[in-house]
């Protein structure tokens, strides 16, 4: 039985729906094949200096509104033996580096985060209309347009990485600069690290450096337990680091 | 900083407000109300006959506003037609759409269309005026009020109850699934929520009724039926039974595996949510309605201090259960999925994922249920009580 | 009804949706065709090959152009009318190298007030090839 409020909701809907229909199809960027390539992260901790020029690269390249997070640096400070407990924090995300720390002795470190581009993504599963999905090309994306803000994968993302763009009104994230690597450009927060702690992967490219390092070095991601296939790859990630 | 800790910089601010804790608790009232009255219509309890029909309407009217407060939630209302067009399949909150356009058209508007039949038709021939067209339009074109059309109306009408019973658990249950298999998230992930969700959502759906009818009674200075509400306090305290050993099961388990997530969750019900929790969930909204209840099923208690004891244990379950929807949905975004820290929800008064919006959604049922008793009245004029006419079922027995 | 439901799904459900799987197959275009911020240090290096010859050199031979400059797409599309200002060395040498318990130990840091006792870092350090060669200006 079609109500009057049923009809009242359905029309702003269709009109909404009908724009993008007669918008056409966008440019396609030249010479990048989709198929050919499957992109991932390297984080190497040890060289991490937490100087937060990635935070504000990242912010730069990709208009991320204050208070809120694309990718972000935490410091961590692991006292003794306890695996468990931790303490970790990031002002701002790491955006303007950080303070001195009050720690003293242990073990202390920086551990960049963000969106892992997961190969069995949970965020991309519990999406109810399919607005956010992982490309072909391995990297998990949001179509702004099409994304009704439900938040369901903001709570579905176990690392944290997804926020509601108060602007927009749908879900964000890091998009591995999607923009750039279909360009062949490397992802902004890459090219403003300057001791070379993050590197871009294509896990297709015979010749991209990290297939070698992979079978050199000792490589973790985190919450593996959860199975999520994650494409960012650490070096020397503590056992600490949640 | 409301931050007590280290939460992900993202997660400071929940995602879900307190309309995600309203939604639950509305369908939860749905899905329980039907399930009361598919108690008379399959099982043929015939107690609680006289709440049949009040119990079909309630669930009407708090199915109508369900959306509501999810259209309030989107960041894009506009465009939650394309849960419809293109749903996918791998998430569970896509079924929503279509499992509530499936509840509300082919089974609880049918069910009380063929229910009122009888009456709509009589009335569209008795009243005058807009009153008439009303009835005219609500009767769908039919007037055959034959004994053999009211027999097949009370046929089909069982049948859709029957399909009725696995809808309205799916209609609740999928929502408990929405959080229970979030594994990102150690407070909701868990195979046990759907269960616990259909249950408490029938412990609230058989309060709200029983209270409504109390209620109404009382408004239309006619006498109670004991009968009647002893029984749906008896069918209250099982499934109650039932609903608190699921929780407890939930709990015990999780203090004796203590895993990664333990002490987080843990602290977390000590502080922030233990008066909610604790207090208004287990205690108030749970314990004391199971033992007030039983205690009358074992000892002797006069008619008024039932009442009385019904009233309250009612009042105390709706709070409990709303307080249940509260601790899932905020208490899941309260600590951080690094399990070093919490955050605090700010609940505004004023906005449109706010207090005020949040009571105007609870009240508007009510309102909605007054009409809808207005014009599909579940009682006659001639009984004191509501009576629907008896199934085919019962008067073969009879002969 | 159903036969209203697929003819409303037809006109409404966009074009491109499910060309690659369960979404909005534009969306990939879409994407791939954000602006631009940072040029990338290939860019830079085309026209300031000179600095590129001094970096390479020294210790900061692994630093982008962009990780100090900051982002600069707009320059490289037009060097003339946009020109960039140069960063404040007070404010972002300290962001690498102020001392922090957390970064690595070999990584070279100082606590700014006992190294130059407020002395701005250019004065002795020239931040395309920063190590202090014999000779170098120092108080």
């Amino acid at each position: 039985m079609i109500t009057r409020r049923k009809l009242l909701m359905l029309l702003p809907a269709a009109a909404m729906a009908w724009e993008y229909v007669a918008a056409g199809t966008p440019e396609i960027s030249p010479n990048y094949s989709r198929p050919e390539h499957w992109w991932g992260m390297l984080v190497d901790i040890d060289k991490c200096i937490g100087c937060g020029n990635c935070v504000r690269a990242c912010a730069a390249e990709n208009s991320v509104p204050d208070g809120y997070f694309r990718t972000w640096v935490e410091r961590y400070h692991v006292a003794g033996w306890q695996q468990e407990t931790p303490q970790v924090d990031s002002p701002n995300g790491g955006k303007n580096g950080f303070p001195p720390s009050k720690a003293v002795g242990g073990k202390n470190f920086f551990v960049p985060k963000m969106c892992n581009h997961c190969e069995d993504s949970p965020c991309t599963q519990v999406c109810p209309v399919g607005a956010t999905f992982r490309s072909i090309d391995g990297v998990v994306l949001v179509d702004e347009k099409y994304c009704l803000g439900c938040r369901y994968c903001i709570q579905a993302c176990p690392y944290g990485c997804r926020f509601l763009h108060p602007a927009k009104h749908t879900a964000e994230k890091c998009s591995l600069c999607y923009h750039r690597i279909t360009k062949g450009l490397t992802t902004a927060c890459c090219e403003s690290c300057p001791t070379g702690a993050r590197q871009l992967a294509d896990l297709k490219n015979p010749k991209d450096p990290i297939h070698e390092y992979l079978k050199t070095h000792s490589v973790q991601v985190l919450k593996p337990h959860l199975a999520t296939g994650a494409k960012v790859y650490y070096h020397d990630l503590d056992g600490s680091v949640r | 900083m409301p931050v007590d800790g280290f939460m992900y910089p993202n997660e400071i601010e929940l995602q879900w407000s307190v309309l995600i804790v309203v939604y639950p608790f509305i369908t939860g009232l749905v899905a329980g109300a039907f399930i009361l009255a598919s108690l008379e219509r399959i099982f043929h309890v015939a107690a609680v006959k006289p709440t049949y029909r009040l119990a079909l309407l309630t669930a009407l009217a708090f199915l109508l506003v369900a959306p509501l407060p999810l259209q309030l939630h989107l960041g894009h209302p506009e465009r939650s037609l394309e849960m419809y067009l293109t749903p996918h399949k791998t998430s569970a909150m896509a079924m929503f759409g279509f499992v509530y356009l499936w509840y509300l058209m082919a089974v609880i508007l049918l069910e009380i269309w063929l229910d009122y039949r009888h009456e709509i038709v009589l009335f569209s021939q008795s009243t005058t005026g807009w009153k008439r067209l009303l009835y005219r339009a609500l009767s769908l074109g039919s007037s055959n009020i034959s004994e053999g059309s009211l027999r097949v109306d009370d046929r089909v009408g069982w049948v859709v109850t029957l399909i009725g019973i696995p809808s309205a658990f799916l209609l609740h249950g999928y929502v408990g699934f929405i959080f229970g298999s979030v594994k990102a998230n150690p407070w909701w992930s868990s195979p046990l929520m759907p269960v616990v969700f259909i249950f408490s959502a029938m412990v609230s759906g058989i309060s709200i009724v029983l209270l409504i009818y109390m209620a109404a009674m009382k408004l239309r200075r006619q006498s109670i039926d004991m009968r009647c509400v002893d029984t749906i306090a008896q069918y209250l305290l099982y499934t109650f039974i039932i609903d608190f050993a699921l929780e407890m099961l939930d709990l015990i388990h999780r203090i004796y595996e203590a895993d990664e997530s333990f002490r987080s969750l843990d602290f977390m019900l000590h502080t922030q949510l233990f008066f909610s929790q604790v207090v208004l969930q287990i205690v108030l909204g749970t314990v004391i309605p199971i033992l007030t209840i039983g205690f009358i099923q074992i000892f002797d208690v006069p008619e008024k201090l039932r009442r009385m004891a019904y009233a309250v244990c009612g009042c105390l379950t709706i709070v409990g259960i709303f307080a249940m929807r509260w601790n899932v949905v905020i208490g899941g975004q309260l600590f951080s999925k690094s399990f070093l820290g919490y955050t605090t929800y700010k609940l505004d008064l004023i906005s449109r994922e706010g207090e005020l919006v949040a009571a105007a959604l609870l009240i508007l049922p009510f309102i909605i249920l007054a009409v809808l008793v207005k014009i599909l009245p579940p009682w006659t004029e001639s009984q004191a009580g509501f009576v629907r006419e008896p199934s085919v079922c019962e008067l073969g027995k009879e002969a | 009804m159903l036969v209203v439901f697929l003819l409303v799904r037809a006109q409404f459900v966009p074009k491109s949706f499910g060309q690659f799987g369960h979404y909005r197959g534009d969306a990939l275009n879409e994407l791939a065709s954000k602006p631009i911020s940072f040029a990338g240090h290939q860019t830079c290096e085309e026209c300031h090959s000179d600095v590129l010859e001094v970096k390479k050199a020294g210790k900061h031979a692994g630093v982008n152009c962009e990780a100090c400059h900051g982002p600069l797409a707009k320059h490289a599309e037009d060097p003339g009318s946009v020109v960039p200002q140069l960063p404040d060395t007070a404010v972002l040498c300290a962001r690498c190298h102020e001392e922090n318990i957390a970064k690595p130990k070999a990584f070279p840091q100082v606590v700014s007030a006992e190294h130059s006792g407020g002395v701005v870092c250019k004065t002795c350090h020239q931040p395309h090839s920063p190590l202090l060669q014999p000779g170098d200006k120092k108080s």
